[in-house]
């Protein structure tokens, strides 16, 4: 399969996940609303407010716009990879960490940010700093970004719901509903149940969808430099570093080049389920071999 | 049924499909251009960067001449040349005569020092990357295009309504090393 009919895949499979995706959360807030005994509408109003807080959640944190004359080779290597993939040049941040990383947001091409911290701009050359944008952008142009980024907010969701679900429990206890049913009660325990498992499940979905994305990013990313080599070395000097980004949290893990949790292993059989990213060691033997 | 419901429902199939074949061939064309222009804004901005690269060397090494000529007289080829063919030849000599005159700065560790000259070796290093960028991005439009007006059934057509072959960006130097990439 060439790197064209991956993209292609790539979009039908997003809407087929979408699809999946929301039935499954309007599965949960009709359980959740049968169960807490107040219906669809808190439900859908939960829905509404947690999207809005995971849109926000983005622009939180400590970055500046970066500059032509500041950050040169940032600059100038996202201007010439835009060249290269057709698209405009995307807003570029600086994020003052010292952890070397860097993530892409963005609904499509022409709204794409990148930002990176200032540990990658220190620490890469400009070879290596053109295979890590490279990355970034074609996570942009294969619409990986804005996948992600309802992802992030869908899964974001339904753990809001959850809690939201239990919290009404709690507090509902005073306002006594004695007239409830036999199907109510049903509800109310499935409920319980699904507000459990329903945050993993998402994350699971989310993290799967997201290792297979940065195979693609890769290879794509190769496409665009015509020179794996360079982001190769850079995901090796990354791998040597043993910083954790402070800027990352949960919902923002999946945005970024490496994983920004990289040395906290349980060593467990299952914790390859809960990685954002494939093993640095395989995606370098990847890149090496094109 | 009518037959000739169904005549009339299949010649209306036939021109919105040849109707949408020709848009699509435009498009691709007009892509082609598209990345034309881009080269030529990276060629420009290219050339814009050189009497000030020359100036800033003349101040430290004035005897050079001969280099300094050599320089002129590619970037006056470079700019009167028209079409893919000329223009990359034209870039591949100026490209040449830039190495020699980076090749003669190193004789001066003043020159080498001076944030001015470290600058300007910045921006036309830059520059260098934009164009094969541009120039990649044009190869890859015109490979589309040209293989668009060869694939059944546009093929029929293409040549009839001036749809004609588009020529690749071939640099005449192997400035960035080619890599081949393979996906499986």
């Amino acid at each position: 399969m060439n790197v064209y009919s991956q993209v292609q895949s790539n979009r039908t499979r997003t809407y087929i996940i979408m699809a999946l995706f929301m039935v499954f959360i309007a599965t949960v807030a009709y359980i959740f609303g049968q169960g807490s005994g107040e219906g669809l509408s808190w439900a859908g109003l939960a829905l509404i407010v947690s999207g809005l807080m995971n849109l926000g959640s983005y622009w939180w944190g400590d970055k500046m716009e970066a500059s032509r004359k500041d950050n040169f080779d940032f600059y100038t290597v996202a201007e010439n990879l835009a060249i290269a993939g057709g698209i405009p040049k995307p807003k570029l941040y600086v994020i003052d960490d010292t952890a070397p990383n860097a993530f892409a947001t963005g609904r499509d091409p022409s709204h794409a940010v990148v930002c990176a911290t200032t540990g990658l701009l220190d620490k890469l050359d400009r070879r290596e700093l053109e295979g890590v944008i490279a990355h970034e952008l074609s996570h942009v142009k294969n619409y990986d970004t804005r996948l992600m980024s309802i992802v992030a907010i869908l899964v974001g969701s339904i753990a809001f719901l959850a809690d939201w679900f239990m919290r009404s429990l709690w507090w509902g206890r005073g306002r006594d509903r004695e007239d409830r049913g036999s199907s109510s009660s049903i509800f109310l325990i499935l409920g319980i149940v699904l507000a459990i498992l329903s945050p993993i499940i998402a994350t699971i979905i989310q993290l799967a969808i997201s290792r297979r994305r940065e195979f693609l990013a890769d290879a794509s990313g190769a496409l665009l430099t015509r020179n794996p080599d360079g982001l190769a070395r850079a995901l090796e000097k990354i791998s040597g570093d043993k910083e954790v980004l402070e800027a990352a949290t949960n919902a923002t893990a999946h945005l970024y080049i490496v994983n920004p949790f990289k040395g906290k292993n349980f060593g467990a059989w299952f914790a390859g389920l809960f990685d954002t990213h494939p093993p640095l060691a395989e995606r370098i033997k990847i890149l090496r071999s094109m | 049924m009518n037959p000739f419901l169904i005549a009339g429902v299949l010649i209306l199939i036939l021109v919105v499909f040849i109707w949408s074949l020709y848009n699509g061939l435009v498009t691709s064309k007009m892509r082609v251009k598209e990345a034309w222009s881009g080269i030529d804004v990276q060629l420009k901005r290219r050339t814009d960067l050189i009497p000030n690269l020359i100036e800033t060397v003349k101040g430290y090494a004035k005897h050079e001449k001969e280099v300094f000529e050599n320089v002129t007289k590619a970037r006056a080829a470079l700019m009167s040349a028209g079409g893919p063919h000329d223009k990359a030849k034209a870039e591949g000599e100026l490209t040449g005569a830039l190495k020699s005159l980076f090749a003669v700065a190193e004789a001066y560790p003043e020159l080498k020092a001076s944030e001015n000259f470290v600058q300007l070796q910045k921006e036309l290093g830059d520059t260098e990357d934009k164009i094969a960028y541009a120039r990649q991005f044009y190869n890859t439009s015109v490979l589309d295009y040209n293989t668009r007006i060869k694939v059944f059934p546009a093929v029929l057509f293409a040549g009839s309504l001036g749809f004609t072959d588009e020529e690749f960006y071939e640099a005449e130097e192997g400035e960035r090393k080619k890599v081949e990439v393979k996906f499986s």
